[in-house]
């Protein structure tokens, strides 16, 4: 299954990849995440925590940036061992191009599972790697827009409200493309859906 | 009249006393003073290189004993294979070692990489997460089509992943090619028997304990063939003699086939006992059962029958790709070819048969037999054919059935095997009349008027049960013979101690045998014991699978019995100074034919212990007999099924609203013990056409590892059943006249259940759907075909 979306990010091109390449910003933006070290300019390595329906395990894994474009994009993918819960790998090609209000910042993500997570939990898998391309692009936005409360602990990350310019929710691939929203016709999440 | 005791009464099962009670004795009830535990640690991936395997940390864990991965088994043999395959070129069928941990490569995901023994269970588990093992991910081969049409390898030895291609009767080829070119109407179906998981009530365990003072070796295991495991595993893998490995099964909750085989697990505690000198235990948690248990059928087929104007058959073809998981579990070649080939005239008189089975390896847990192995995807493919035909050529299926029904007995079809009797117009009649047949259009109406579709599925059925003829079974490539053992211990005040080969895991043998052998010696059912499941105790055995135990194992004991009485016969012809030949056995007493004088039974068993008075000159003391017995064919149970449905078409969700099964089962010893067997086989065939189901995704990764994916039939899926054996041929060849009932229910139900389906939603136009039948499946055909049946 793939992911895609985009979000309008209040800086400069310049700063949205400075901040897509440092590795604090990273580590703070990918839910559960506890620690992430550069070991190159392409490699990282990572320990995330998550929890996929029953099943909850620690992955440690390498996060590599491939087909690196300076302030255009790049593919991100990550591969982690959860140990008996089985593993997990994914990847988000990312790229950047200029905006009236920024720089429109546009994902196509990926996930798939492996092990007790599959056989447990693969039903789930579709909606929780969702939830993680909303949270971490959501967070990122936050981060380098500076106007982010410091990274939420990941349980309250699900329930943040970005409370930032136009945002578009993840879509299905192949959905038909919605027209890029307007301020005043933006989509909102259900909850402030059900706030406003 | 009813009987109450010996052969044709409803005896209670006395087993169920020590399982209703909680007193049953499993494998994993035992523990052995010094036991350690093992954990196997698990691919989960499909398919995949280990690039590295470091151990290191796993050995330093606290209560960490010994780690073993495949170097600790350079030497000992893989996992043997016990049928060979010649395809249809003469060559030997495709045989990849099947190691006991992974060598190199993983191919299914729950393939065993390294197994860690601890002091406890908690820790071999926790030490297995810091096993550091890199597994370099390989495309799987998972779906069959692609696997055999230039897909990754499984194995480097099997181009095409190609197990063998074997065709049936071979001679047969043409003819049948020339029949379907040239007939009247061929009805021709693509389907699919889905994969299913056995899922027995008891997980798999295995506990393995070494003997240093006398070198004994002895594994309790969860098996249906203690006997069989210690030949496959002492002879092929681990090298160990008969007389230093004793292997025991003691209670085993329920197997359907699943535990016949001989597993890795069983071999690694053996082995690994010896090696840190302690007992080994496992237990199988449920989801690895998912990954490590055999699972069964996966077959994807298609077929076509050719008939002439009147509907009478002439020619059956056949193509199937069938599938073998990644490596050959024990029974797996011969599940889709002498198990299912053989099987294709059903109960018809079809003059032309043709197969071709193609056994493809994929990245997937091994399949192997399942409660009717063959024959059910031989009856589902064939009821399934003939009932669409009825309907493409308008004829009602039962009578479409009628005109092609073998009624001439002996009936050797022309798919090798010989029928020794039956009467399936008589199985028709019962279930049309049980069923209640005509009522069911007022039925129909009736549901119509509350807004369900209503269906009236028939499904016939023949097996081949009694498994076999060891010359037979031979020469078709089985690597053992597959007679019965048993011996009759009479002990000295008159008791009887039965020492059979058949294992009873949910059958009720404890009770049945009981019930023949007092019946033959006219004595108290309670006076008689039987043992099995333990080869120190039992002479030999082959064990219990393809509803074989009492028309083989039955007839062993008897074969015992027999002599038994002989030699009493003897010794009370001394005791009554009366010529042998004049002494008659009835009813627990030996007399004198035409005279009041008599001895009773005990007081000859007695004599036989105590031989103060008696014949030492001609017999010898004791009484006791073994018995070897080899069937002189298979057995034909048959029978007929009627299932009714309503289809809800707003949800496509199927309620099966009765049942109905007349089976011929030849003599019956007990009747509720076969009612039984019978509402457990319907209960499973019926989980197989609604909802069980195994799923791998593209990858390889098993979807269904839980009951939270995996639907099994509950008891509020099932309809009340309505089983009546009453429609009885004898078998002709075997002492009891018995053919076998364990698998029955689970051969004829589902194609009965799929005929329903379709018949309810025949204003729909829709001729198939493969099993499982599940609201979304059903829905989505219905949705699909509402504007073709709304624009008629």
């Amino acid at each position: 299954m793939e992911l895609t979306g985009e979000r309008i990010i209040r800086a400069d091109r310049a700063t949205v990849w400075a901040a897509l390449n440092d590795p604090e910003v990273l580590r703070a933006c990918i839910p559960g995440c506890e620690r992430l070290e550069k070991l190159s300019e392409t490699e990282m390595e990572a320990e995330v925590t998550q929890k996929v329906g029953p099943v909850k395990a620690k992955f440690k894994g390498n996060v590599t940036l491939e087909d690196v474009r300076p302030a255009e994009g790049y593919l991100l993918s990550g591969e982690g061992k959860g140990g008996a819960a089985g593993f997990a790998k994914g990847g988000a090609r990312v790229a950047l191009e200029d905006h009236p209000d920024g720089t429109r910042l546009t994902y196509t993500a990926e996930a798939r599972v492996g092990g007790k997570l599959a056989q447990l939990g693969s039903r789930l898998i579709d909606g929780f790697a969702r939830k993680m391309a909303d949270e971490f692009f959501a967070l990122f936005q936050a981060q380098v827009e500076g106007a982010a409360p410091p990274p939420p602990a990941r349980d309250e990350a699900a329930w943040a409200l970005p409370d930032a310019a136009p945002a578009r929710e993840p879509e299905m691939a192949g959905a038909t493309p919605a027209p890029a929203p307007a301020p005043d016709r933006e989509k909102k999440g259900w909850l402030r859906r059900l706030l406003s | 009249m009813t009987k109450i005791t010996g052969i044709g009464a409803s005896s209670k099962r006395r087993e169920d006393k020590r399982f209703l009670t909680g007193k049953g004795r499993y494998v994993d009830d035992m523990n052995r003073p010094g036991q350690a535990h093992v954990h196997f640690l698990r691919s989960d991936m499909a398919h995949g290189r280990i690039v590295s395997l470091d151990v290191s940390a796993a050995e330093a864990a606290p209560g960490v004993i010994k780690v073993f991965t495949a170097k600790d088994f350079e030497g000992v043999g893989g996992i043997p294979c016990g049928w060979l395959i010649t395809d249809r070129h003469g060559q030997p069928m495709k045989e990849p070692k099947h190691p006991i941990l992974a060598e190199g490569k993983v191919r299914h995901v729950g393939d065993p990489i390294v197994a860690v023994v601890a002091e406890t269970r908690a820790q071999a588990k926790d030490a297995a997460e810091l096993v550091e093992l890199e597994l370099e991910e390989l495309p799987a081969a998972i779906d069959m089509r692609a696997a055999v049409a230039g897909g990754p390898q499984v194995h480097d030895e099997a181009p095409d992943n190609l197990c063998y291609d074997w065709d049936f009767p071979a001679e047969s080829k043409d003819a049948v090619d020339e029949a379907i070119r040239n007939a009247h109407h061929v009805t021709v179906l693509e389907l699919r028997n889905n994969r299913l998981v056995a899922n027995p009530m008891e997980p798999r365990a295995a506990l393995g304990e070494y003997d240093d003072a006398d070198d004994m070796h002895t594994l309790w295991t969860t098996s249906q063939n203690p006997h069989v495991i210690r030949l496959l595993m002492g002879a092929f893998v681990l090298g160990l003699p008969e007389h230093k490995l004793r292997v025991v099964a003691p209670d085993v909750g329920g197997g359907f086939g699943s535990k016949i085989y001989h597993y890795a697990e069983e071999a690694f505690v053996t082995f690994a006992a010896k090696v840190v000198n302690r007992p080994v235990k496992w237990t199988s948690d449920r989801a690895e059962a998912f990954m490590s248990d055999a699972h069964g059928r996966d077959h994807v087929c298609k077929v076509e029958l050719a008939m002439d104007a009147e509907g009478h058959f002439l020619a059956l073809r056949s193509t199937t790709l069938a599938n073998m998981g990644a490596y050959l579990s024990t029974f797996a070649p011969c599940i889709p070819t002498w198990l299912h080939g053989t099987l294709l005239a059903g109960n018809y008189k079809t003059p032309l048969i043709f197969t071709n089975v193609r056994a493809v390896f994929t990245n997937t847990v091994p399949v192997d037999a399942y409660r009717g192995a063959g024959r059910p995807e031989a009856t589902y493919l064939i009821e399934r054919v003939v009932d669409k035909a009825a309907r493409e050529i308008g004829m009602d299926p039962a009578e479409l059935r009628r005109r092609n029904f073998i009624t001439q007995f002996p009936y050797q079809t022309p798919v090798a095997v010989e029928y020794d009797s039956g009467d399936y117009n008589a199985t028709l009649d019962k279930v049309l009349q049980v069923a209640d047949r005509a009522g069911f259009e007022a039925r129909r109406a009736e549901s119509a008027a509350r807004g369900k579709l209503r269906g009236f599925g028939l499904a016939h059925y023949i097996e081949a049960c009694g498994i076999a003829p060891s010359s037979l079974v031979g020469a078709l490539g089985a690597r053992a013979g597959l007679y019965e053992a048993a011996t009759v211990r009479v002990n000295p005040t008159g008791s009887v101690s039965v020492f059979t080969g058949s294992h009873s895991h949910g059958q009720g043998h404890e009770t049945t045998f009981a019930q023949v052998v007092a019946d033959r010696l006219g004595i108290e059912e309670g006076a008689v014991d039987i043992v099995h499941g333990d080869t120190s105790k039992v002479p030999f055995g082959m064990g219990t699978y393809g509803s074989r135990s009492l028309a083989v194992g039955g007839s062993a004991i008897v074969k015992s019995v027999d002599k038994i009485v002989a030699k009493a016969k003897k010794i009370a012809a001394h005791l009554l100074e009366a010529s042998e030949a004049d002494i008659a056995f009835e009813d627990g007493k030996f007399s004198v034919s035409g005279t009041d004088r008599s001895v009773a039974w005990a007081e000859v068993c007695l004599a036989a212990y105590v031989p103060h008075n008696y014949p030492l000159d001609a017999i010898e003391p004791g009484l006791e007999e073994t018995s070897f017995y080899d069937p002189a064919n298979f057995t034909y149970p048959s029978g007929a099924y009627v299932c009714e449905v309503e289809v809800d078409p707003d949800t496509g969700k199927v309620q099966v609203m009765s049942f109905a099964a007349a089976d011929d089962f030849g003599n019956v010893v007990n009747p509720m013990i076969v009612e039984g067997q019978v509402h457990g086989g319907l209960a499973q065939g019926i989980g197989q056409a609604l909802m069980e189901g195994c799923v791998y995704d593209e990858s390889g990764q098993l979807l269904t590892a839980s009951y939270m994916d995996y639907a099994m039939p509950l008891a509020r899926d099932l309809p009340s059943f309505t089983v009546d054996n009453s429609a009885c041929t004898p078998c002709t060849h075997n002492p009891l006249g018995v053919k076998g009932c364990g698998e029955a229910g689970a051969i004829g139900s589902p194609p009965a259940l799929v005929n329903a389906v379709l018949d309810a939603l025949s204003p729909y136009g829709i001729a198939h759907l493969d099993m499982p039948l599940t609201p979304s499946k059903v829905w989505e055909a219905i949705d699909a075909a509402r504007p073709a049946a709304a624009a008629e």
